[in-house]
Order: structure tokens, then sequence, then C-alpha cells
């Protein structure tokens, strides 16, 4: 229980600041609860999101300017002029213009590879600090004055030891939406664009709106510590919202540890606090004024990057013991199942099937078909094409010519998402996990597509019920797989053996009518091994059909219904496993020629 | 605007263009080889134009010290590495690159007058002290995060950038400097009147990419670089050290840098932070080559040169903001174009 002991204490401290702290400290407290709301949001984009801006000052920015204009411009055009006055208002205002921007900014670059991302942002948050300084209505370089202070229920926060409730409220608030979302399906989700694209993906995850998602997110929060920036100073001009300070930002969150929530905090108490005290003393040290704080900002950042990636937070959190981690196995009522097809019944169908990379054919004319109840093994020799052909099978990267179909529908040109979504699952060649989330979450993104409740629901906790049903059936396949001892350890810390179930499990989350598993026994132990078999063969006995690439031949000829052996990406020979072992041209594409 | 008018602002555009393009050539080839987003780019440019202002100021440039203060960091870093790693035989070459280097550099500065140096001589003196930051910077910032992805790469350039401004202003103060041109000639072309300056700017430019093509296409040190741009790995199998490519990528960037800002100084006043903004347009131009193509860059790049030379003349005020702006049309352009496929990183 220490860790809530912990967080008592600090919400304790919080609360009793204000009354012991003097003017100047209060004053800092502000600012720096202001800056966390804005890191929080980079702590979701960079440390989690893997994506990164430089250009959350411009938001911070627009919630300022937006809430300023609207309530102290001196005459607002005709169209604004029932909006004016009111800072709720210019708050409801601002997160409508810094959704509208982000979404926009946010859809052009993030279809673009990672570092479009954060390129583009230092462009916008330039171009948009000089279109704070030009534009007249804005009052140019000089800014607005004449800010109205908040109230709330008619209580006036004209002072800084006043407002400091409201900021730290709404940080406190922002570090609850963001912790509830990240323990979710959408957060497992948006957990897993860090190093698992592809993964998620197959598993039904929009990968592209998850990212637009979290950069929406963080534009909005940095909109809310504008708002509250412009009431509390009262005051906005340009030097704020410039390309500097998103880049103090973006160090607050990698300084104070980005892939945590409260490394937010930490950083942007840090850099905050560093700051003060380095204006102070460095120009004095120096003999000369200027802003050399990020000469030390810098630095630090470099050593930060090179010897602790995570930030500070991870250091600090070792220093207080762990609590226990969850062992309860989760409870819920069982998810509604896709109807299974008829054992027998066609469920794919690849026809003449061209894969070419540029001038190399890796599949040429493959045709194989997979049934409701069978086990089907696609055999050959390395290289021979079998992952390509899976990928071609499961929309990764689709075909160039020829057809598949799945379940009797034109599936060659859909993308995994959508194929997954009509009841195919797989595992992967190279185990595709995410090293640092427990085995019952990874297994948990098999079952995506089972759940619906969107972002909103998430943050606020309004999906626990669906939430508990979908972790409920990742625990059931944690257990049918036999991985039951390791449900809560990190997926990174199994062996590979282990992993490659812990895929098996994942894909069976799903609820698919179709299995394909690429190399699944590689790794196992020869006890795992029959255990896996035995669960094959049980699948297979309630109608799952499943194809299977695989090295291991007692396996296969012990397991499979039917074989299809490949060589240099064509078919070389079909049919039942003991006509195929005895086929010469398999026996010289395995052994070599007998002359 | 009539036809003189434009023709001016057409000569403006290019002799800027020409600079961003050099500058997009530099990006590309340090992105290409380590997969570095090159950001500290523009603080050469205005380190290159500042040493040269301060010689001929009669000053000591502040980047002499920051030339010792990097030697001395690179050489105990790497004599640390030599000895835990046995390779004391490198010791001799590490000294002499980054302590007895530095320190030459100094005796000249300090026992000669280079304020009385021939203007050719001095330029020399000013790229002797700045290209050499290049690969130091390389070696201290980068190299230990060689592996790491092109966004810590990314933050980690912003950082550099970020520290180097922040000596630049320590170094040379807030206010700006320009250096005497290079030329005084000028040659009327019927309505318009082409300055020395410009001619040297663009036959430099011109010039330095020629070199550059001939050193790629020619050099076993250029195909090593175009060997590591294409694939990291084969390169190093094939005993191209990664660590001499990522070095000399930087060397030819500082070097381009510098001379870029020893090229605009006689044009444009340049201050301490000037370079940043220089650089990102360089930098526009290298997007629209999608960091991959040569050619398109520089295209992009004089695209760029141009549009601010007119925008200035239209909407002064507006001329960041519509540079910075092309580059969301240009990500629109790029993202209906290139089909996506993730990488794992």
């Amino acid at each position: 229980m220490r860790p809530r002991l912990m967080l008592a204490v600090f919400l304790g401290l919080l609360l009793i600041a204000p009354l012991l702290a003097s003017e100047f400290h209060v004053t800092l407290l502000n600012y720096i609860g202001l800056y966390a709301i804005v890191a929080l949001g980079l702590v979701l984009l960079t440390g989690v999101g893997g994506l990164t801006s430089f250009g959350q000052a411009a938001f911070v920015g627009l919630g300022a300017y937006t809430t300023a204009y609207l309530s102290a411009a001196e005459s607002l055009p005709a169209w604004a002029a029932s909006l004016g006055g009111s800072p709720w208002m210019g708050l409801l205002a601002g997160l409508l213009v810094t959704a509208v921007v982000a979404f926009v900014l946010g859809f052009l670059t993030l279809r673009l590879s990672g570092h479009y991302l954060p390129l583009g942002t230092i462009a916008w948050g330039i171009s948009l600090y000089f279109l704070f300084g030009n534009l007249e209505f804005l009052g140019g370089h000089t800014g607005m004055s004449g800010i109205p202070a908040l109230s709330i229920f008619g209580v006036e926060l004209r002072e800084s030891r006043k407002f400091y409730y409201v900021i730290w409220a709404v940080v406190l608030g922002a570090v609850w939406l963001t912790r509830n979302l990240l323990d979710s399906r959408e957060g497992r989700a948006i957990r897993s664009l860090k190093g698992g694209v592809i993964m998620a993906e197959a598993m039904g995850v929009d990968t592209a709106r998850s990212k637009v998602m979290i950069f929406l997110i963080a534009a909005l929060f940095a909109c809310v510590s504008g708002w509250l920036y412009a009431h509390l100073q009262r005051f906005v001009n340009p030097t704020p919202f410039g390309l500097h300070i998103g880049i103090e930002y973006l160090f607050m969150a990698v300084v104070g540890g980005s892939a945590h929530v409260w490394g937010a905090l930490v950083g942007a108490g840090v850099i905050t606090v560093l700051k003060q005290w380095l204006q102070d003393w460095l120009p004095r040290l120096l003999g000369a004024s200027g802003n050399f704080e990020m000469i030390v900002f810098g630095l630090m950042m470099i050593v930060v990057l090179q010897r602790a990636r995570d930030g500070l937070w991870p250091i600090l959190a070792r220093l207080v013991p762990q609590r226990e981690v969850q062992r309860e196995v989760p409870q819920g009522e069982a998810l509604p199942r896709r109807p299974v097809p008829e054992s027998g019944q066609v469920l794919l169908e690849a026809r003449n099937v061209v894969k070419r990379f540029g001038g190399l054919v890796a599949n040429n004319d493959m045709s194989l078909t997979v049934r409701a109840g069978e086990v089907m093994a696609l055999i050959g020799p390395n290289g021979a094409g079998k992952s390509t052909m899976f990928n071609c099978i499961s929309g990764v990267n689709p075909a160039t010519e020829g057809e598949v179909r799945f379940r009797g529908e034109a599936v060659t040109h859909l993308n995994s998402r959508q194929i997954a979504r009509l009841g195919m699952s797989r595992t992967f060649q190279h185990v595709r996990l995410l090293p640092t989330m427990s085995v019952l979450e990874n297994v948990a993104i098999g079952g995506h597509l089972r759940g619906s409740r969107g972002v909103l629901p998430a943050m606020l906790h309004l999906e626990r019920e669906e939430e508990a049903r979908l972790l409920a059936e990742a625990a059931r396949q944690v257990e049918r797989v036999g991985l039951k001892d390791s449900m809560f350890d990190l997926a990174g810390s199994l062996a590979l053996g282990q992993q490659r179930t812990l895929e098996i499990a994942r894909a069976l989350c799903a609820d698919p009518c179709m299995l394909l598993l690429d190399e699944p026994a590689a790794g196992l132990r020869y006890l795992e091994k029959q255990s896996l078999a035995e669960l094959l063969r049980k699948l297979r006995g309630e109608g799952m059909g499943i194809l299977l690439v695989e090295h291991d031949m007692d396996f296969v000829m012990g397991l499979a219904d039917r074989v299809v052996v490949m060589e240099f990406g064509e078919k070389i020979a079909e049919g039942l496993p003991d006509e195929v072992q005895r086929d010469p041209a398999v026996l010289e594409a395995y052994l070599g020629g007998v002359d | 605007m009539d036809l003189q008018i434009a023709l001016l602002l057409g000569q403006d555009g290019i002799t800027n263009g020409a600079i961003y393009a050099l500058l997009s050539l530099a990006l590309v080839l340090v992105f290409a080889v380590t997969r570095v987003i090159f950001i500290p780019q523009g603080e050469f440019v205005a380190f290159g134009a500042l040493t040269l202002a301060s010689f001929q100021a009669g000053k000591t440039p502040g980047t002499l010290w920051l030339l010792i203060g990097a030697g001395i960091a690179v050489a105990l870093v790497d004599i640390t590495m030599a000895l835990r790693g046995g390779a004391s035989r490198r010791i001799p070459g590490i000294v002499g690159w980054n302590l007895a280097y530095p320190a030459a550099a100094a005796a000249i500065v300090f026992l000669l007058k280079p304020n009385e140096f021939p203007l050719l001589a001095q330029i020399v003196l000013a790229l002797a002290l700045v290209v050499p930051l290049g690969p130091m910077m390389y070696r201290l910032a980068y190299q230990p995060l060689a592996e790491a992805s092109v966004l810590v790469l990314l933050i980690v350039s912003v950082a550099v950038h970020l520290a180097l401004v922040g000596l630049g202003l320590l170094f040379f103060g807030a206010e700006g400097s320009r250096t005497p041109s290079f030329s005084d000639a000028s040659f009327n072309l019927g309505l318009v009147t082409v300055s020395g300056q410009t001619l040297w700017v663009v036959g430099a430019s011109l010039l330095l990419i020629v070199v550059l093509f001939i050193f790629f296409e020619r050099t076993i040190y250029g195909k090593a670089l175009r060997a590591t741009a294409m694939n990291r790995t084969g390169a190093r199998l094939m005993g191209i050290s990664t660590v001499m490519a990522g070095k000399l990528s930087f060397l030819l960037a500082a070097l381009i840098g510098a001379f870029s800002g020893i090229l605009i100084a006689p044009i444009t006043t340049i201050y301490y932070d000037t370079g940043f903004l220089i650089g990102l347009k360089g930098f526009v131009g290298a997007i629209v080559g999608g960091l991959a193509s040569y050619p398109v860059a520089a295209a992009g790049a004089i695209l760029v040169g141009l549009l601010e030379a007119f925008s200035s003349f239209w909407a002064s005020a507006f001329k960041e903001v519509i540079v910075f702006t092309l580059i969301i049309p240009v990500l629109v352009w790029r993202s209906l174009t290139t089909r996506h496929v993730e990488e794992d990183e």
C-alpha cells in the first residue's frame, strides 16, 4: 500500500502548499501545473505512442489566444459577438479550434513515416508564432491585455493562490483521464503503436485512428493549459508560444520520463525550477544577459537520452518499494461468439497467387484451400515463400496477381484489419509482442474487435463492464494455451517458445474461425509441442480451420490433414501427409536429387 | 509589380535558394547516412559567418574555445575507450586530431594577426575552426546513440541545436554582423543589375554541388557513404566503418553549412540565431525531396527561395508564415503519392 500512501501525502502537500508557501513559490507551482498539463499530452504522444511534436506551444497559444480574443477584443465581428465576454465560451471555442487544426495537421502528417510529424510541427510552430505576432486583431507582437479573471461559482479568481487550486485540479483531472485511457482497450491499441503496428493491424486495431486520437488529446490538453494561462496572466503575447517553448515542453516530458504519467509532473517541476535558477545564476556567472539556460538544457537532454533514456521517473519510482502486482484472474461474462462454420466448408481459397517484389517473384501461381475443421500444413525449405504467402493471405502484403477468397468474399485487396474482422487471425514467424505489457494485456489486444467502446468512455472509465469481459476472455485464452502461471508477467520475460504460445492465445482471443500459424512449434520443448498439438487437435474438432507453416516434420505429419509443399515460390506437391512424404519432387527438394 | 522588380526579386530568390539548396543537400546526406535529422545545420551557417566576421573585426572568435573544449571532451572519451579496449596505439591519432589540431589553430589565431590576412586566408581559417566541430559533435552527441530510433536522434538534434544557439549568443553576443563582399563588381544586363556577390553565391554553390557529385560518384569515400546510406549492415559487412561514415557526413555537412554562411554574410546580417531559420528553409526543400532525392531537394530549395523573395514583396510581415506553411501542401502531396509501409524500429 506504500504507493497509495505516497499519493495521499503528495495530494495533502498539494492541498496545503498555498497556505504555507510564499507568493513567489505559489506562482512557480502554478506554472509547473500549467506546463505539466502540456507535458502530460506529450507523454501520451511521445512516450506511449512513439510520436513527437515540437509544436505543442502553438496549441497552448491557440487556447490562450482564442479565449483572449473572445473575452477581451475591443470589437468582435458580428458572428462572434454572441460568444464574447465569457471565459467558458472561450474555452469551448478554443477546444474546437484546436481540435480542427490538430485533426487536419495530424491527418496530413501521421500517414507519413515517423519523422514527418515532428518536422511538420516545427514548421507549424514557427508559422503560428509569426501569425500571432503579425495579425493586427490579435494585438501583434505587443499582445492583448484586459483578459477577464476566471470566476467559478461566483468567486472571482484574481489571486494566484486561488487560481492554484483550479490549475492543480485540472492537472490531477488530466492525470486521471490519461491513466484511465491507458488502462483500457483503446489504451492497449495506443500502446501497441510503438513497435507493434503490423501486429496491431492484424488484430484489427486501426492504428492510424489511434495516432490521430492521441495527437488530438495532446493538443486539447495543451489548449486547456493555454486557456488557464490566459486567465491567470490576463495578458497574452506571442513569446510563450514560440518554437523554443515547444521544445522545452518536449524536454519536460523526456527528462521526467516520457513513458510515465507522473513523469510529466516531475519533468515540468525539474525544468521549471531549474530554468528559474539558471536564469538567475548563469548571466551573473557569464557576465552577459541572455537565455543561457538553453545551453544547460541542451546538454542535459543529450546526457539524459544517452544515459537514462526513460527519464527520471523510473529512477524515483525504484526508491519506493513496488506494490504487489495484481494476481486476481479477471472475471466477467463471456463475450458473444461468432457462428462456427460447418465442418468441411471451404473457408479459404487462394487461386493462382503471384507476389513480386520488383523483379523477384516470391510466390508464383500458388493455389491452396483450407476447410473448416482441418489442419492444412504449408511446408517447404527455407526461402520457399511460405511467409510471403501468409502475408498475401492475411493482407499484410497483398498479392500482385491472383485471387484470395475467405468465406466466399474476395479479400485480395482488403487490408489486414478488414480481413481480421471477417474471422481470420494469425501468429507471426518473428514474434511480435509488446514486451513491456503483461501476458494478459498482450492477449487482450487480440480481442480488440470484440469490444466497441471508444476513447471517451475509456477516459472516464465508463466501459468497465466491457473491459472486464474482454480481460476475462483474454484470461480464458491464456489458461487454454497453458500460460496461466505467467498471466501477469511481462511478455518480454517469457522464453521464446512461450512467446509463440502467447501469440496463439492472442489470435484465439479474436474468436476466429480460421487460424494462420507461422512456425508455432519452433523453440518449443518436446512436451510443449505435444500439448500444442493437443490444443490444435481440439480446435480442429471445434470446427476451426488451421493453416500451418512448420519445419518440424514429426509435428506436421502427425497433425496435418493435408499438406502443400512449396519450393522457389511454387507449389511442387499437394496431398495427404503420407503421399507427400513419398513424392519424388518433395524428396528431391528436401534431401537433394538421387542420381 | 513590373518586370524590373520581378527580375530583382527573382535574383534575390535564386541567391537565397542556392544557399537553401546547398543546405538541403547536406541535410539529405546526413539523414541518408546516419538517420539524423540535422537541425543544428543552421548553427554552422551562423558560426561560419560570425567566425569570419570576428576575424575581420580583430576579435578572437568564440568558436575557437568551442573547438578546444569539444576537442578535449572527444579526446577524454576516446582515450578512455581506447585504454579500456586495449587499443592504445590509437592514442597518438586521437591526441593529434582533438588536442594538437585545436592547439595549432589557437596558435595561428593568437600569434599571427588574422585581421590582416587576405580574405581568402581568413575564410580558410574560419572553416578550419568551424568544420571540425561537425565530426566532434557526431562523436559526442550522436555516436553513442547510433542505433536509436529516428525520433530519439531528432530529439538529440533539437537539444544540440538549443545548446549551440545558447553558445552562439555567449560567443558572439546579440548583435548581428555583416562581412564585406567578395567582389564589388556589378553587371548590367539590360533591365537588371546583377551584383558580383550574387554571382559568387550562385557560382560557388554550383561548383560545390559539382564537387560533391564527383566525390560521390568517383571516390572511394563517396561510394562508402552511398553504400552506408543504402544499407548500413551491408556496408558494415563490406568493411565500411559506419562511425567513419557518420563522421564524414557530419564533416561535409559542417563544411557546407559554414561555407554557406560565409557566402551569404555579405548579403544579409547574420545574428547568432539566424542560422536556424535558414537551415529550416533548407529543410523545407529537403522535405520536398522526401529526404531522399538530391536533385528534387535542390529544386525544392530554389522554389523556397523564390517564394520567400516574392512573398516578402507582397506580404512582408507574413513572409515566414507563407514559407513554412508551404510545407503543408508538400506533405499532402507526399502523403498522397507515397504508399507508406511501416517499419518496426
